[in-house]
């Protein structure tokens, strides 16, 4: 019962934060908006995609771009809920969470699961304005990703989580975005087929291949396809449990770097 | 002797920097314990150590009978703390910050109710219940996190320099409270403090200096086998005397 009480008043007060944010709610949904009206158009003529699963016709750009989108949102919102460990670190307000009796791994994944519900908040938020730029699934595509969504986001949260642990200061999240953010999200299957990279690089297809957000929007796209992509699910699934593992351990005042930081 | 927080041989080290040596301490429980000392005397590293933030290189830490290390969750509930900087969401306001901490100690809707309406009328903060911590002074906001740290009833509370960064009425009027709270509800109360006139003559005095303890008697006393007339000089003296 004391878990759920917890679990509960962390999910509550990161909705009520995030509620008070309206202006993070806007600056979500306009990133991915521009990405569909402004570089999809431009893209729309230049890139011909073709038939690759799960799509079982020819596609426009635009319409291969949204479960990408839908990453960047969990991308970002994963590296935001970091960003606010951090600043909550260097604010004193992690210590609240840190000193409660409970176990730290149950706390760590309840903010974990509370960020991603968030994200979830936001990819169907923009999966309602996409509808009407005409970019449509079935009902059942939009309920069959909600839990392949779920799975990403807490990936990315993870590894969000686990940055956390080693950043310092705020100021050094510049950094994460120049170095992990950015190339994680190129360097995908979000903004092109795998199969155009290897035409140009194979190196950075094999990159690519390798890189866990290409398995996760592979993951959000096939769902709203109502299939399921195996492999994909697999390494999401596997990557989010290594990089929890990490984060946890980052966060162990016995062993993780925390130690050297909570005190000061 | 029944005690509320038993340290044993405790050290800590950020890397080759000792911070605290070989500190032991025994608090009774339903006692008010000042713990002064200089800044960087190691009384935040205490507490960071205390309060589980960070891991002993060395020695015993016991809340309440928990051994800290075998039953650190339960050493934990029976803690309040509140840390030297604020750690209150400031987004949220003076209610959502209580129950957030409620929901964090496993606290059921009903008793987290009763208890933060006891706690809201206790510091007067009935009037500001629904204000959020950004639009409120400092004074406010550290009735806040006392009541913060109350709410769950735990047998010792900790106070990392409490009233640092307050105006002298505020500080009086919130220390005095908590030396009120000390005699009612008869928690054990550690409060740290560079300021000496923070100090009452009643209170058991704990000095930290380089990470050691030079004393840990009831003030009146030390004053007394000390031969000085008040805190500040004896303060001095001892400091003075460590330093050569």
């Amino acid at each position: 019962m004391k878990y759920w009480m917890a679990f509960c008043g962390i999910v509550t007060r990161e909705l009520r934060r995030f509620w008070h944010q309206k202006a993070r709610l806007v600056s979500a949904l306009v990133r991915p908006l521009l990405w569909l009206v402004v570089f999809a158009a431009g893209f729309r003529a230049a890139l011909g995609i073709a038939i690759i699963p799960p799509y079982s016709t020819y596609i426009t750009y635009d319409v291969y771009i949204v479960p990408g989108l839908a990453g960047i949102i969990l991308l970002f919102n994963g590296m935001q809920s970091s960003l606010s460990m951090v600043y909550d670190r260097e604010m004193g307000s992690m210590k609240v969470l840190l000193t409660s009796p409970l176990p730290r791994p149950f706390l760590l994944v309840s903010k974990l699961v509370a960020g991603a519900l968030i994200s979830l908040l936001q990819v169907y938020a923009f999966f309602a304005l996409a509808w009407f730029f005409d970019i449509q699934m079935s009902l059942l595509g939009y309920l069959f990703a909600a839990p392949m969504l779920f799975v990403t986001a807490i990936m990315v949260g993870a590894l969000g989580l686990l940055l956390s642990s080693f950043i310092r200061q705020l100021e050094n999240f510049a950094g994460v975005m120049n170095f992990v953010v950015f190339p994680m999200f190129f360097l995908s299957s979000a903004l092109y087929p795998l199969w155009k990279l290897k035409e140009s690089n194979t190196i950075l297809y094999y990159i690519a291949q390798y890189n866990p957000f290409t398995h996760g929007v592979e993951l959000i796209r096939f769902a709203l396809y109502e299939q399921v992509n195996v492999m994909a699910f697999v390494i999401t699934l596997l990557t989010a449990v290594v990089f929890c593992g990490a984060a946890i351990y980052g966060y162990d005042p016995k062993r993780g770097m925390h130690n050297r930081k909570a005190g000061r | 002797m029944s005690l509320a927080l038993q340290v044993t041989s405790l050290s800590y080290a950020y890397q080759k920097h000792k911070v605290l040596k070989d500190v032991s301490l025994q608090l009774e429980k339903g006692k008010f314990y000042g713990l002064l000392g200089p800044n960087g005397a190691g009384k935040s590293t205490l507490f960071s150590l205390l309060s589980q933030l960070l891991s002993a290189n060395d020695g015993d830490i016991s809340v309440n009978g928990y051994d800290i290390k075998s039953a650190p969750r339960k050493a934990l509930a029976s803690m309040g703390i509140v840390f030297q900087q604020s750690t209150l969401d400031t987004d949220l306001t003076v209610r959502q910050n209580l129950q957030y901490h409620a929901s964090l100690h496993g606290l059921s809707s009903k008793v987290a109710e009763q208890n933060i309406a006891r706690e809201l009328v206790r510091f007067s903060l009935e009037q500001k219940q629904h204000e959020k911590i950004r639009n409120l002074n400092g004074g406010h906001r550290r009735r806040v996190e006392i009541a913060r740290a109350l709410l769950h009833d735990p047998a010792i509370l900790l106070l990392d320099e409490a009233s640092v960064g307050l105006d002298m009425p505020t500080r009086d009027s919130i220390n005095e409270h908590i030396r009120y709270l000390c005699k009612e509800r008869r928690i054990t109360v550690l409060s740290s403090t560079h300021l000496v006139d923070e100090i009452q003559t009643d209170d058991h005095l704990i000095l930290l200096h380089n990470g050691k303890i030079l004393l840990d008697a009831p003030c009146a006393s030390a004053l007394l086998t000390h031969q000085f007339n008040d805190v500040k000089t004896l303060y001095r003296q001892l400091i003075a005397g460590d330093a050569q």
